[in-house]
């Protein structure tokens, strides 16, 4: 049981590491969690549908060099991430923004549901109105 | 009106379906890229091994070029190089070259030497800032570049004799003419 355990806990260890390299890591610490964090929200544009920092990728590796290279270089979070955008479309970006075009993906679902619970408001008040009435004729 | 009402969720799933089955044709592979129409974004690489000029994006203007993503390791790269010597040896169009991530220095050089170098100017990509320039996603890959060094247009894949003369020989005409 304690083997497992010891083994359990060596999973946790090793689960948060994603595929960055022990030499592409910053030496500086904040400015490393900072690249990590820049780089879990890129999408790995040859892999799709993970992010940089998961994706063993050449293109992908070579982005989170870039990443790290321009915050050494002084960037800011939002000029890092948008100087990918500006290359590869909203597309790199795993958290879609909300803007004109994407009000139906961010939006959609929730006008959708509206709709249903609208309707089922509607049914019942409805089968309400038709009861009250039938009592009402069958009464008289 | 209740009538109609019975019928909404029928045609609901009409518009769902053609919605969906055109998706299906899509292929999500291929990216609509956001540079075209965009100037060509600064970039500046080293000369290939044995060359001495690179490869930046001051060389990109004045007249319309191809800026041509390459490497040793890229079999489709092999596939279309035959037809890139050929627009070279018939002056049709200056092509550039980016030869993206190769192994080592020598490997492109020496791919070059073997099947002969069909580009004007080469710049050495060994960290991919050439092709995120460009927003490449794979090689290779060919931009339009017209004389304000604004990119027109983005071929994914090889380019053979049949796509040159039906889609691309045309976009460089037009090119051409503004």
């Amino acid at each position: 049981m304690k083997f497992l355990a010891v083994i359990f806990a060596l999973g946790l260890l090793s689960a948060p590491v994603g595929a960055v390299e022990p030499s592409e890591i910053l030496k500086d610490p904040l400015l490393e969690k900072r690249a990590r964090s820049i780089s879990k929200g890129l999408r790995c544009v040859v892999c799709q549908n993970q992010s940089i920092d998961d994706s063993d990728a050449p293109l992908a590796r070579d982005l989170r060099v870039l990443v790290r290279d321009r915050i050494v270089a002084g960037d800011s979070d939002q000029a890092v991430i948008d100087y990918v955008v500006s290359r590869y479309g909203d597309f790199v970006l795993l958290r879609p923004p909300v803007k004109a075009v994407t009000l139906v993906l961010w939006f959609g679902p929730i006008v959708i549901a509206l709709i249903g619970v609208f309707g089922i408001i509607l049914f019942f008040r409805r089968q309400k109105k038709y009861a009250a009435q039938l009592e009402k004729e069958t009464k008289a | 009106m209740n009538r109609f009402a019975y019928y909404t969720p029928l045609v609901l799933l009409g518009v769902l379906a053609v919605y969906f089955a055109a998706g299906l044709g899509r292929d999500s592979q291929t990216l609509q890229s956001v540079l075209i129409n965009q100037k060509v974004p600064e970039f500046s690489l080293q000369p290939i091994e044995g060359a001495t000029k690179g490869l930046s994006s001051a060389d990109l203007k004045n007249q319309v070029v191809l800026v041509n993503i390459f490497g040793s390791w890229c079999d489709s790269c092999r596939i279309e190089h035959p037809f890139l010597m050929e627009l070279k040896e018939k002056n049709i169009v200056p092509v550039y070259g980016i030869d993206w991530r190769e192994v080592n220095r020598q490997a492109g050089p020496r791919w070059l030497k073997k099947f002969g170098s069909p580009y004007t100017l080469i710049g050495d990509d060994p960290k991919s800032r050439g092709a995120i320039a460009f927003g490449v996603t794979g090689a290779p890959e060919t931009f339009f570049v017209d004389k304000q060094g604004v990119i027109r247009y983005k071929h994914m894949g090889p380019i053979t004799e049949q796509n040159w003369n039906d889609t691309l020989k045309p976009i460089l005409d037009e090119l051409r003419k503004q």
